[in-house]
């Protein structure tokens, strides 16, 4: 069974390589290479996999899943200037792909490293992303695809 | 190797009418029902485009604005604003389902496709409650 929980951080950044000209960032990356940046209301939803416990009818406890998205998610990342302020965004291009990556990255290892009778045999399935209403990316993990 | 989905949506209105020649007037209205009165009606479809593959160096799996061209020049200005029956090529000869709308749609794609990441996956709503999609093989 999948388990979804969503949560919502608004922040800014610029998709531009540093080692490129303007007009080359221009070419790849459009408008979201503006140098003084921009805004979105990133959208995130996390999926689990796993199967209820018998005892408690649960896959895995919302409010540990929230806490984990609140401190490895939203405290950082909400009202923050992604390039300046939350590494590896200092010399990682902050595209919603290179952020759904990072997410992954640290949801699973808070996940990995619960007690197991916590983990519940859960796994995360899933990270899917929501730049705007109309752009989004899903990422199922480095051994997906 | 690092590999995802990215999903940009997109919108176009059009009109059109349910009925096969292969159907006597009686029966296109039973198959068919409220979709088949002679005059036609509209939608507001909405479409989903999904792409898939690894990122590439500049942080992305496709250029937003490549496919964003793409679809607008291969399948919203064949679509929007347009009456699906008269005036889309493809159609004719099929009866103007969100069903075929969807063929329609994969193949101006799959036939125009310039991008790196491979199509992955269409949804289509022809209202919010109606959703049709397809899925790409890996």
């Amino acid at each position: 069974m999948y388990l979804t929980r969503k949560a919502e951080f608004s922040a800014s950044h610029i998709c531009a390589n540093p080692q490129w000209s303007e007009a080359q960032n221009r070419a790849v990356y459009g408008p979201n290479a503006n140098p003084n940046g921009h805004g979105h209301n990133y959208v995130l939803e996390v999926t689990l996999e796993g199967e209820p416990d018998p005892a408690t009818g649960m896959v895995f406890d919302l409010r540990e899943l929230k806490e984990i998205l609140n401190q490895e998610v939203i405290d950082p990342m909400d009202h923050r200037f992604l390039n300046r302020e939350v590494p590896p965004f200092d010399s990682i291009v902050p595209t919603t792909e290179n952020l759904a990556i990072e997410i992954w990255r640290r949801v699973d290892q808070r996940l990995r490293a619960l007690p197991e009778a916590q983990q519940n045999g859960a796994r995360l399935a899933n990270v899917r992303l929501y730049e705007t209403a109309d752009l989004f990316v899903d990422y199922g993990g480095p051994a997906s695809l | 190797m690092t590999s995802l989905r990215l999903t940009s949506r997109y919108h176009f209105s059009a009109s059109h009418r349910l009925a096969t020649a292969a159907l006597t007037a009686e029966e296109n209205r039973r198959v068919y029902g409220k979709c088949n009165n002679p005059y036609g009606h509209g939608h507001d479809y909405v479409l989903e485009v999904s792409v898939e593959g690894p990122v590439g160096e500049d942080g992305q799996l496709v250029r937003r604005e490549e496919l964003d061209t793409l679809v607008a020049d291969r399948v919203l200005a064949l679509l929007d604003h347009k009456d699906l029956n008269t005036d889309v090529a493809g159609f004719a000869g099929r009866v103007t389902t969100t069903e075929n709308l969807a063929a329609v749609i994969r193949a101006q794609l799959e036939q125009h496709w310039t991008l790196t990441p491979r199509l992955a996956g269409l949804r289509i709503s022809e209202t919010p409650r109606n959703t049709f999609s397809w899925e790409g093989s890996r």
